[in-house]
């Protein structure tokens, strides 16, 4: 989209063809860039998949958004004359109030549902007082400016400040304690309400001090929701994430097909005190006493498992080959099953990880029939950058691996009531975050 | 009735939004250079070989020209020079 609208910038009439899913989206996307008018036209969802005489079809055939010959479109949206509109584009300003008009309780539960700045479960009204409570969880001042948000690449960036996360974490029903973290999270420039196709959500994952000082849980349901701490932050990411990027409404500005259950809230802590291993963060260059929080786009699979058993390599080389393989694994153990594996020789999360990256191979044939592996990395491989070029050089039946060791992450969290683990797809994309810097 | 209360806007700052024009269209396709620039999705090459297809049949004076960036949703600025500087118009798809 930003390429046609550069196009268009430098003199080049210019048409950008989409599936009609994507009709409203598109529509959105053109309008807050200012070009309105800009000329786009559709075909029927999927192209993946296709044949050649579909696809076709598709030329020969109708818009389905407009219902007019396609090929008629393209070609009149390349040669008709412009009007008014087309020369000027459209100019606006959309600058959102601090405050809202005063009403009742249930009038403005009903205004944030309605607005959908919710996640549909009840908020905590941000009232002036509350907010004034959630600030005095950070020494920043509150006009100062946290960072920038946008729900996908080709879409526009809104900024925030800590003001606008602190009435985020009030809704999400954080204690002011909790703000560093809030704050963290929102300055990563990782939405936990991805737009993608591919329903992503965001896992983030603590370390250091601060874990203890507020409460977030580590042990027995790490993952889940048995500490207000683990349930507000990751609730409060979410939230923010759909009111400071400019929405996550479906058709709009959130496109996700299946959606992901990890959106409502995925925060939680590494059990450093019972793991055998050095924590996340140390291995990420930062000091024991650091507080940071991991921030990791996620949750297209999870896989789980026990160990490490007997066949442990079997099993788990079996997981990695089942997951989908844009994306690499997060692997929570359980610290039962973090010591399981000292006991076999790997006294690091680097031996390990390097034991895994080996084991999880395909047949090249099968790595590259990937609609995202086709999409992303098959243009580097033409470009000759490894290892994937040398993947896109194997034979079809050659057995080429699947990940990177820099892009496979071992987290150990749980209660020790069971051996067991957990891996999740999740892409180590925006790094780690101080949580320090926000105190 | 119930008492009225104050509460924050949750939204951030959305960007001010400038106008932009569209550019100049084509007067006639004979002997112009269309680009059809392939957005890396997964088969949409396939689309794009049909619409260069559609074109050598029916607008035979039309030259086109397929063009790759060299990823997906990452701005490529040498192809986008290219474009510009060879091009009369330009054809994406398919997808953002």
């Amino acid at each position: 989209m930003g390429l046609a609208l550069s196009l268009e910038q430098a003199g080049v009439p210019t048409v950008a063809v989409h599936t009609h899913v994507f009709a409203r989206l598109v529509k959105s996307t053109i309008t807050t860039h200012g070009m309105p008018t800009a000329r786009n036209v559709f075909v029927p969802q999927p192209i993946v998949g296709r044949t050649p005489a579909e696809l076709r079809g598709y030329v020969e055939g109708l818009d389905p958004i407009t219902k007019r010959p396609f090929i008629q479109e393209v070609i009149e949206g390349l040669s008709q004359p412009l009007n008014d509109n087309d020369l000027k584009g459209m100019s606006f300003d959309r600058s959102n109030p601090r405050l809202l008009p005063a009403d009742t309780e249930d009038n403005l539960q009903a205004l944030f549902i309605e607005n959908k700045w919710t996640d549909f479960l009840p908020i905590i009204l941000p009232t002036e007082e509350r907010v004034a409570a959630m600030l005095k969880g950070t020494s920043h001042p509150p006009d100062k400016i946290v960072g920038r948000l946008r729900a996908t690449a080709f879409r526009e960036e809104w900024e925030f400040n800590v003001e606008q996360v602190a009435v985020n974490a009030v809704m999400a029903g954080c204690k002011p304690e909790y703000l560093p973290v809030v704050l963290a999270l929102a300055a990563s420039g990782m939405s936990a309400r991805s737009s993608s196709t591919t329903s992503w959500a965001c896992i983030s994952v603590v370390n250091g001090p601060i874990r203890n000082e507020i409460g977030l849980n580590s042990g027995i349901g790490a993952l889940g929701p048995y500490a207000h701490a683990n349930s507000t932050i990751g609730r409060a990411h979410n939230l923010l994430s759909i009111n400071l990027q400019g929405g996550s409404v479906p058709g709009d500005t959130y496109m996700g097909s299946t959606g992901n259950p990890l959106n409502y809230s995925t925060c939680f802590a590494e059990n450093e005190e019972r793991s055998p291993w050095a924590p996340l963060h140390v291995q990420k260059g930062f000091k024991p006493t650091d507080s940071v929080v991991h921030v990791f786009l996620a949750g297209w699979y999870m896989h789980a498992g026990f160990g490490p058993r007997e066949t442990w390599q079997e099993k788990m080389t079996r997981s990695m080959q089942a997951a989908e393989h844009y994306s690499p694994p997060l692997w929570v153990m359980d610290p039962i099953v973090a010591r399981g594996f000292v006991d076999l020789g790997y006294d690091t999360k680097e031996k390990l990880i390097a034991w895994m990256a080996r084991a999880a191979k395909l047949p090249a044939r099968e790595y590259w029939d990937n609609q995202w592996v086709q999409t992303l990395v098959h243009p580097h491989a033409v470009a000759g950058v490894e290892p994937y070029a040398s993947k896109l050089k194997a034979a079809p039946d050659e057995m080429v691996e699947i990940f990177q060791e820099k892009d496979i992450n071992i987290i150990v969290a749980g209660g020790e009531t069971q051996g067991g683990w957990k891996m999740f797809s999740a892409n180590y994309r925006n790094g780690t975050i101080s949580i320090d810097a926000w105190r | 009735m119930a008492d009225k209360i104050i509460v924050h806007d949750p939204r951030g700052f959305p960007p001010k939004v400038t106008g932009k024009r569209l550019a100049p269209r084509l007067e006639g396709f004979d002997d112009k250079t269309i680009y059809l620039v392939d957005c890396l999705f997964d088969n949409s090459e396939a689309f794009m070989e049909e619409m260069q297809g559609w074109f050598a049949a029916h607008l035979p004076k039309v030259r086109t020209q397929m063009i790759k960036p060299r990823e997906s949703w990452v701005d490529d600025p040498e192809m986008r020079a290219k474009v510009v500087a060879n091009g009369d118009a330009a054809i994406l798809g398919v997808g953002l």
